[in-house]
């Protein structure tokens, strides 16, 4: 197996994981629409027929993977999340979902990173979105080492996968999928799902509550969260659209009466510029919003 | 009559309707019959030829074309479209043994075909993939996508054969031609009902670039026209 020398960017990573995966897994190919392009330069020279850039055709892009799929290979498919969960989606649900067929999306740019750019090139519904498909794994890897493992088991495996890389980092990394408990305490559980674990230190603070993180989205590790759960407060932090995990936890507590807050990204359009932390801040998903969240739901 | 006007009458119940009235039977027809290496024997063979509807529409033609293969029962053909059926008003390959892609929405079938015949490309094996494509599903702008990918990469696997019955809203007489010709794309237009012309044009391959079939099939209404 080839080795993958770590590096602190979550993309750059990617791109990395992705052309060993190439170099080691001949069942593996690997679709792009120009995005990305540049990190691949030594994939495309090495393994010319299985790197394919399909250009600025988000469609094609996402159906090519499908076809590639049903010939039984095992593709991955990259492009920003906004061009290939928002602009393709039905070719996810009917190319993939529909047809049976399994593959590794691999969205970039999250709900903010794209800070500058404005809605166009925001995808802040790309989970809530996938999450409409039957047994889709999703994955929010918080560091460059998660993306490197995340990346490596979803090619491995079967079925379809979305992976949602960012460039937006936690300080530790949490080896294999499910809830890692991250903090015990006897009052609420916070759920911090993908690289908003810092925050959600920084606001719990000394706070006596549980903190749970997983990067592995969906399937929703209830055993774990079950076992763990203290008072019936569920506070949910997630770096995209507010609410996106609620059903998995409403479903997790169907016979236990509980509290929900859902924290995320806000409905509305910002239409402001500026840097991912000031959009950060603008969603309520800094450390002094998530701590004035806290506080209203849980110490009224 | 013969064995698929028989088939075609048990899902419609109704020994009269023409087989003109199925704009795809004879091209299905000679595609299984006379070109594509597939059959019920080879069906997971990972080198038999694909044939990919993508005009899911209207799939009784295929339906009855894959019953005459053997590749199911005709116990299935009378049932066909109830809730216990595995022949729906648009086929599912996870129900139906044969089909290659499930299809229904339309401008799917050919960048699902490009990926096809990358994948298969990609693993050494030359087997054809062939698109069947209706004239007003050209309409979905998906299809160019497809179009001009599989003609920059030199898919000569790739046949797209086109369904011109003239049901686009907007049609321009010889742009369907034109426009694959003017992507790269080698090809012919022929009658769509003429067998031995429908054999020799899809019997050919590309040649360092995809292929386009334009079969010509106009129902009784124009022909009398």
């Amino acid at each position: 197996m080839t080795t993958t020398t770590l590096i602190r960017d979550p993309r750059t990573q990617f791109a990395r994981t992705a052309t060993h995966l190439l170099e080691d897994d001949l069942s593996t190919m690997l679709v792009l629409a120009e995005i990305s392009a540049r990190f691949f330069e030594d994939a495309i020279r090495d393994h010319p027929g299985r790197v394919v850039n399909v250009g600025i055709r988000e469609q094609l892009l996402v159906n090519v993977g499908a076809g590639l799929a049903l010939t039984g290979l095992r593709p991955m498919v990259h492009t920003f999340g906004t061009f290939l969960v928002e602009r393709a989606f039905e070719q996810i649900k009917l190319g993939f979902a529909h047809q049976g067929v399994g593959g590794v999306l691999v969205g970039g740019g999250g709900s903010f990173d794209a800070s500058l750019s404005g809605r166009t090139h925001q995808a802040p519904g790309d989970v809530a979105l996938m999450d409409t498909l039957p047994d889709v794994v999703i994955h929010a890897p918080g560091t460059a080492a998660e993306t490197d493992e995340v990346l490596r088991r979803a090619v491995a495996a079967d079925g379809l996968h979305y992976v949602r890389v960012v460039e937006q980092t936690n300080s530790e990394t949490f080896a294999g999928p499910g809830q890692h408990v991250v903090r015990r305490g006897s009052g609420a559980t916070v759920i911090a799902f993908g690289p908003v674990l810092d925050e959600v230190l920084a606001a719990t603070g000394d706070r006596d509550v549980t903190v749970l993180y997983a990067h592995n989205v969906r399937p929703f590790d209830t055993a774990t969260f079950r076992a763990l759960l203290s008072t019936p407060d569920v506070v949910l932090v997630e770096p995209w659209l507010a609410g996106t995990s609620a059903r998995v936890v409403s479903d997790a507590l169907r016979d236990v009466p509980h509290r929900l807050l859902s924290l995320g990204t806000r409905r509305m359009e910002l239409r402001h510029y500026g840097t991912p932390v000031e959009h950060q801040r603008a969603h309520g998903l800094d450390p002094a919003g998530i701590r004035r969240s806290l506080e209203s739901f849980l110490d009224g | 009559m013969d064995n698929l006007d028989r088939l075609l009458a048990l899902m419609t119940g109704d020994e009269k309707h023409s087989r003109a009235s199925y704009s795809t039977l004879d091209v299905i027809q000679v595609l299984y019959e006379r070109v594509l290496d597939v059959s019920p024997d080879i069906v997971d063979d990972p080198g038999r030829d694909r044939f990919l509807l993508s005009k899911g529409h209207g799939p009784m033609a295929y339906y009855a074309v894959l019953c005459d293969r053997g590749f199911f029962p005709e116990s299935w053909l009378p049932t066909w479209g109830t809730f216990d059926s595995p022949l729906g008003h648009h086929p599912d390959r996870n129900l139906v043994p044969g089909v290659e892609i499930s299809s229904g929405s339309l401008g799917h079938g050919l960048p699902l075909g490009v990926g096809v015949a990358l994948g298969l490309r990609g693993q050494g094996l030359s087997s054809r993939v062939v698109v069947l494509v209706g004239d007003a599903e050209l309409d979905e702008g998906s299809n160019h996508e497809a179009l001009e990918l599989a003609a920059a990469l030199g898919l000569d696997a790739l046949t797209a054969v086109v369904i011109d019955n003239r049901s686009t809203s907007y049609a321009v007489p010889g742009r369907i031609a034109e426009r694959f010709a003017t992507e790269g794309w080698q090809g012919t237009t022929v009658d769509g009902r003429d067998h031995d012309a429908l054999e020799k044009a899809l019997a050919e391959r590309g040649v360092g670039a995809p292929r386009a079939v334009v079969a010509t099939v106009l129902d009784e209404e124009e022909l009398a026209a």
